[in-house]
């Protein structure tokens, strides 16, 4: 066999994205996630998709507007152009509603399903709308490793920034099923989780990282509301990570992804 | 992008499970589409390609809380070509923390789901307790299956990206491969007849009445079939056989246009197809032959279509397979990268079958029977809902 020539997993976080019950943009929720402030659990308020043209507003469903609004906030901080990035969307269970409503259908009398609720049940329909939304025809991907979604999806956006050399947009996302399924798979509230990633440094960077895969055990959160969150919302496994730079200091956190991996994340803040 | 080799693949669907069978079928230009007789969607006047021998096969008990259609068609997969086997000798080369599992599809165990909510407690709506959510119908089941079948360690993960799902696997793999992060990967895809799907196409009324007609000027649409494709891939050896089958390129793009339609133009498709031929650094003349997505539904063989012409022009051979295999939907990638790997290996170029009168309007050398021409390097495209687009480069070692 041909050596393996290893490529470094790093990157630079320009952008970061975040809505959750209580955590209402990455701005607001820095001081939470960092100790300063308590964390508050309350209602997430999920923003209108305004970056759809009207038809696909009127189709979308809460997982992909909870989806876009995390991919726009990131992009809108790392002062980035979105047609220039790939994308990397990753979700346990993408749109619970519209699987529900299908389901209810095809167990019916009349099986007759609307072509809309057909489309948005695909596990790339948020990133479809993405699409539409940003006009960016480059890749998009969407992962599902049920717990370990929010890993394989960072994993996944590390080699395309590291092997392929682009910026990659990562959305990590969940919204609640309804009953009979939320019995199956309790999520508790919608959340998302987005990080603009790019190879090389820029102006608006925010810090470096350096990734390994690993069997280190993973942190835990010290807040047991957030911790609870962490463990409960496949996206929210990423809420160490962002612990760590909401603190703005050097250093590393270890992340869930699936059971005996762990994912080995060196944080060097830029200035 | 450095090349990757194919070092075991297997291929089951409605022309038969194996390798053996499926390239019998396709020397012998035979479809495997039958009217649809699948529970519970009687009504439906369209054909499906299922696979015969699906409901013999057992998953082992340590895995039981799996079972469902799309897992024991993964089985029987797996169970093919000596396909297990090869994966073992990988984890005793390089352990089993070093072999990833990257798998396409679109549906995973949404029947099982499907029939959980025929049977909901009548008076609380509960689903059955025998439903297992995790293992059956979360998207990740598959993969999570077949890491558990072979005892794996190491990342992976389901791409659900509808009918390109099991094509952008590869890509996945390959860069895994090329960070050094694991050093075999098995990619591919299942996908399994469901009400959703059968429906699904149903309401946006893109189900033939009969067998697929792809690129015919009188196609009315596509027939669903299902599949089970995986490809061991690994690093190049030092030395490699002729027959050795290399994974080239890789190009993957968005429509950026609609959910559920193409861009008219297949601007998308284009630049998936112009990305796999960057990535393989080859030119479109040195692609010998295209498997095309080509789906049999109008607006979809028009924009691959345009896209090929505009790139390849109308020189170089090209068909779609889904006449005889249906459109397996996320396991279509994977089904039809190792159906471009036997034509490498066995030296042919397979024919689309039932097209009897090719589109005028869609200029592109088409293939309606096989051809003996042994190509060296061949593209397989995969297209599908949400704009997502997906062309890999394959090509003979020599």
């Amino acid at each position: 066999m041909a050596s393996p020539t290893t490529i470094i997993l790093n990157a630079w976080i320009d952008g970061i994205g975040l809505l959750g019950p209580g955590l209402d943009h990455w701005a607001e929720a820095r001081p939470i996630l960092a100790g300063a402030t308590d964390y508050a659990p309350r209602p997430v308020v999920v923003p209108p998709p305004v970056v759809l043209p009207p038809p696909e507003r009127r189709r979308v469903g809460l997982a992909a507007k909870v989806a876009l609004a995390v991919a726009q906030e990131a992009i809108t901080t790392a002062h980035v152009d979105a047609t220039q990035l790939a994308a990397v969307f990753s979700s346990s269970g993408a749109d619970g509603d519209n699987c529900d409503a299908l389901c209810r259908v095809l167990a019916s009398d009349d099986r007759h399903i609307s072509p809309t609720r057909f489309h948005n049940s695909v596990h790339n329909a948020a990133a479809g709308y993405w699409g539409i939304a940003s006009g960016a025809m480059t890749p998009a991907t969407a992962l599902c490793a049920y717990d370990g979604s929010f890993g394989a999806g960072l994993l996944e956006a590390l080699t395309q920034v590291a092997v392929d050399g682009v910026g990659t947009l990562l959305v990590t996302y969940e919204a609640p099923y309804p009953e009979p399924l939320h019995a199956k798979r309790p999520h508790p509230a919608a959340f998302g989780l987005a990080l603009v990633l790019m190879p090389q440094p820029g102006p608006h960077s925010l810090a470096a990282l350096h990734v390994e895969v690993t069997q280190t055990p993973f942190d835990r959160l010290p807040d047991a509301n957030l911790e609870a969150l962490r463990l409960q919302i496949p996206s929210a496994r990423g809420l160490p990570l962002l612990r760590l730079l909401a603190q703005g200091r050097a250093g590393q956190v270890i992340l869930e992804y699936l059971d005996p991996l762990s994912l080995t994340v060196d944080v060097l803040p830029c200035s | 992008m450095t090349p990757v080799c194919l070092s075991h693949f297997t291929a089951s669907s409605c022309l038969g499970c194996g390798l053996d069978a499926t390239l019998t079928a396709l020397r012998a230009q035979r479809g495997g589409l039958a009217p649809c007789r699948f529970e519970g969607a009687g009504d439906l006047v369209t054909y499906v390609g299922e696979v015969p021998q699906l409901d013999d096969c057992a998953l082992p008990s340590r895995l039981t809380e799996y079972e469902c259609r799309n897992n024991r068609l993964a089985l029987l997969g797996l169970q093919q070509d000596g396909f297990s086997g090869a994966v073992e000798q990988a984890c005793a080369r390089y352990g089993r923390g070093r072999v990833g599992v990257l798998l396409g599809t679109s549906t995973a165990g949404m029947l099982q789901a499907e029939q959980a909510y025929a049977r909901r407690t009548p008076n609380t709506g509960a689903l059955p307790d025998d439903f297992i959510y995790r293992t059956t119908h979360n998207s990740y089941s598959l993969a999570a299956f077949v890491r558990a079948y072979f005892h794996l360690a190491g990342p992976a993960m389901v791409v659900s990206t509808a009918c390109s799902s099991s094509a952008k696997v590869f890509a996945s793999a390959a860069r895994l491969l090329a960070a050094g992060i694991i050093d075999a990967a098995i990619v591919g895809g299942v996908d399994s007849l469901c009400l959703t799907t059968l429906y699904g196409f149903n309401s946006l009324e893109l189900l033939s009445p009969e067998p697929c007609r792809p690129f015919d000027s009188d196609r009315k649409g596509l027939s669903i079939g299902e599949a089970a494709a995986f490809v061991l891939l690994e690093r190049p050896p030092a030395s490699l056989d002729a027959d050795t089958v290399l994974l080239l390129g890789t190009g993957e793009s968005s429509d950026a246009y609609h959910m559920s339609s193409p861009h008219p133009d297949g601007r998308g498709a284009a630049l998936a197809m112009a990305a796999a031929l960057r990535s393989a650094g080859l030119q479109a003349a040195d692609i010998d032959y295209i498997n095309l997505h080509g789906t049999a539904t109008p607006s979809n063989d028009a924009a691959e279509g345009q896209a090929v012409t505009a790139l390849f022009g109308s020189r170089t051979p090209a068909s779609s397979v889904k006449g005889a295999t249906g459109h397996t939907l996320g396991a279509a990638g994977g089904l039809e990268a190792v159906i471009s790997a036997l034509a490498l290996q066995y030296g042919f170029l397979p024919g689309g079958i039932n097209t009897l009168h090719l589109d005028p309007a869609i200029p592109i050398r088409y293939l309606s029977t096989n051809s003996a021409m042994a190509p060296r390097r061949v593209m397989s495209n995969s297209f599908g809902f949400g704009g997502t687009n997906c062309s890999l480069v394959l090509g003979r070692a020599l």
